[in-house]
């Protein structure tokens, strides 16, 4: 399992880069992940990963593209312009959350 | 007198009366199944109906001949279920009272939640074959197609039958072969999945029989909007695919009623424990089948499984006990491949779909995860068992809803 060191810290992942313990997240640690993403968070990307950490607290999942629509009040072209190329999976990344299962 | 009420006589509802009316006693349960449809419809058909396989014919019975005996049926359409109050309303101002309540009124394609989707292309070069109708439409305008790009889309996931995109792909590369149309058609399947499927085994050897049957994927493609003027397709990251005719599953959702009833999450399916089917807000409240959130396929297949487990914790919450059979998500789906060939999957929760025999290691004589006329005719057998041992509630002898590893190969041997 790939450790790595964000914000000086070290942080365990899988292959794919996505946090294996939650615990060990934290704002800075955001902010490194997503600089490795090539993006610099804004409010506008916290007022998403705040609705994804909230989400997954209470349902233990991260929400899918009409959860944040419909629950999260977040526009889907908003979060392609904020986190572009599959703004899901980066965003569920950047929160320290595992990468959404596909659905069956 | 208590009530045992189903709200839905599709496949699933209609297995769970079938079943139920055989284990609770006609004098003490009263079983009620409602639903809005004159007709019962075996959906897997549909994909057949479009390349002139199955006609119309094939896939529909009157309710009146697969309600079984001992069952009052009610044809009305649900407005919303009272769960307090532990009743239901219908749309024509009556009530109906229940002790239990099943929900079984599955998902349905809804293309008016795509942006231009449902608009003036809609039904003349934009297409879907998840219903009756779509079907119907759908074998016409084949008719008289000359070539021209076909798009195979789907809009998101989760979509009832998710291989029934792939299989629509391979018969219609079949079909237009037969029909000397292959070399003037170029087919593309486009897909919000970064591959041909959800799963990697199955999706590394789907993916591969569509390169050999030259059907592009267009993947990691997630629809923003149609523009119908232009016959084209927009992703929300501004990517462009053109169509002569576009073939598209649209958004899967629950029925309406259930956002009416405050019973559903954003898309209308039911919030449901995943091995005990009872809702997660209601302890007199069971789901199968579609309608429910668990994570494994929407199917037929499933909606069989978990009517075996259902009905057990039906009749052990009537006992006043602990729901103790628990479902664990198996799925099992025939794919047809074109030219009477055919692929079979097998999967729950846990276990990815792998290559190996079903449902005995190695006589099979099913294949899992690979090409062979037996799974074609396994799957063209079906509707056979649908109508005379499925929805009758009769056990299928060798296969029972807990998923057997016997005769499966291990990823590492899979690939
Ligand atoms: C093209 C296609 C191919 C498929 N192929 C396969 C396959 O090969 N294998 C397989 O296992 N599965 C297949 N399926 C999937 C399978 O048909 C469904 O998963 C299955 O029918 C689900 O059963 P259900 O009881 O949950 O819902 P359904 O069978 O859809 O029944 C729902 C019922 O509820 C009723 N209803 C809904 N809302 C209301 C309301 N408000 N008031 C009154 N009545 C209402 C409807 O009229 C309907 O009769 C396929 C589906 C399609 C569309």
């Amino acid at each position: 399992m790939p450790t790595k060191i964000f914000a000086g810290t070290p942080v365990d992942t899988d292959d794919e880069g996505y946090l294996v313990n939650h615990a060990q997240w934290n704002k800075d640690v955001a902010a490194a992940l997503a600089a490795e993403e090539g993006i610099t968070l804004t409010d506008s990307h916290w007022k998403i990963l705040d609705f994804i950490d909230k989400d997954f607290k209470e349902r233990g999942a991260v929400p899918g593209m009409r959860r944040m629509n419909k629950i999260g009040n977040i526009a889907t072209k908003d979060l392609y312009s904020l986190f572009p190329d599959g703004p899901i999976k980066k965003a569920a990344k950047i929160s320290g959350y595992p990468k959404p299962a596909s659905c069956v | 007198m208590k009530t045992l009420l189903i709200l839905g006589a599709g496949t699933g509802g209609t297995m769970m009366a079938s079943h139920l009316r055989k284990k609770l006693p006609g004098n003490e349960w009263n079983i009620r199944i409602i639903d809005r449809a004159l007709d019962h419809y075996y959906q897997p058909g549909f994909l057949f109906m479009p390349f002139g396989i199955y006609s119309e014919k094939d896939v529909y019975r009157p309710m009146g001949r697969v309600i079984p005996k001992g069952v009052e049926y009610t044809e009305a359409e649900v407005d919303r279920v009272d769960a307090d109050a532990n009743r239901v309303l219908l749309k024509n101002g009556n009530a109906a009272g229940y002790d239990i309540l099943i929900v079984a009124t599955g998902v349905h394609p809804e293309p008016e939640q795509v942006e231009g989707m449902a608009g003036p292309d809609w039904r003349k070069n934009i297409h879907e074959f998840y219903t009756f109708e779509g079907a119907k439409a759908l074998a016409a305008r084949l008719k008289s197609w000359k070539g021209g790009r076909l798009v195979v889309h789907v809009c998101e996931m989760p979509i009832k039958c998710p291989v029934a995109p792939l299989e629509f792909c391979f018969l219609a590369d079949a079909w237009l072969t037969q029909h000397g149309l292959r070399d003037k058609t170029d087919i593309s399947y486009v897909t919000p999945l970064s591959g041909a499927f959800t799963k990697p085994v199955a999706s590394g050897i789907l993916g591969r029989l569509l390169g050999e049957k030259r059907i592009s994927v267009v993947h990691d493609f997630a629809i923003a909007r149609v523009d119908p003027e232009d016959h084209r397709m927009v992703s929300w990251d501004e990517k462009e695919v053109t169509y002569d005719l576009l073939v598209t599953v649209p958004p899967n959702m629950g029925d309406p009623m259930i956002e009416r009833s405050g019973l559903g999450d954003e898309m209308n399916f039911v919030p449901t424990d995943k091995h005990t089917l009872q809702s997660k807000a209601h302890k007199n409240i069971f789901v199968i089948g579609d309608a429910t959130d668990v994570p494994t396929s929407k199917a037929g297949s499933v909606a069989h499984f978990e009517c075996e487990v259902l009905t057990e914790n039906i009749l052990g919450h009537i006992r006043g006990e602990e729901l103790t059979a628990h479902f664990d998500g198996h799925a099992n789906c025939f794919i047809e491949s074109g030219h009477g060939k055919g692929f079979l999957l097998d999967f729950n929760y846990d276990q990815e779909p792998l290559t190996g025999t079903f449902p005995f290691p190695v006589v099979g004589p099913m294949k899992l995860l690979s090409e062979s006329r037996l799974n074609h005719l396994g799957k063209m057998a079906f509707k056979w068992i649908y109508w005379n041992v499925l929805l009758p509630g009769l056990p299928i002898p060798f296969v029972g809803h807990k998923m057997s590893m016997a005769g499966k190969n291990l990823p590492s041997k899979a690939a």
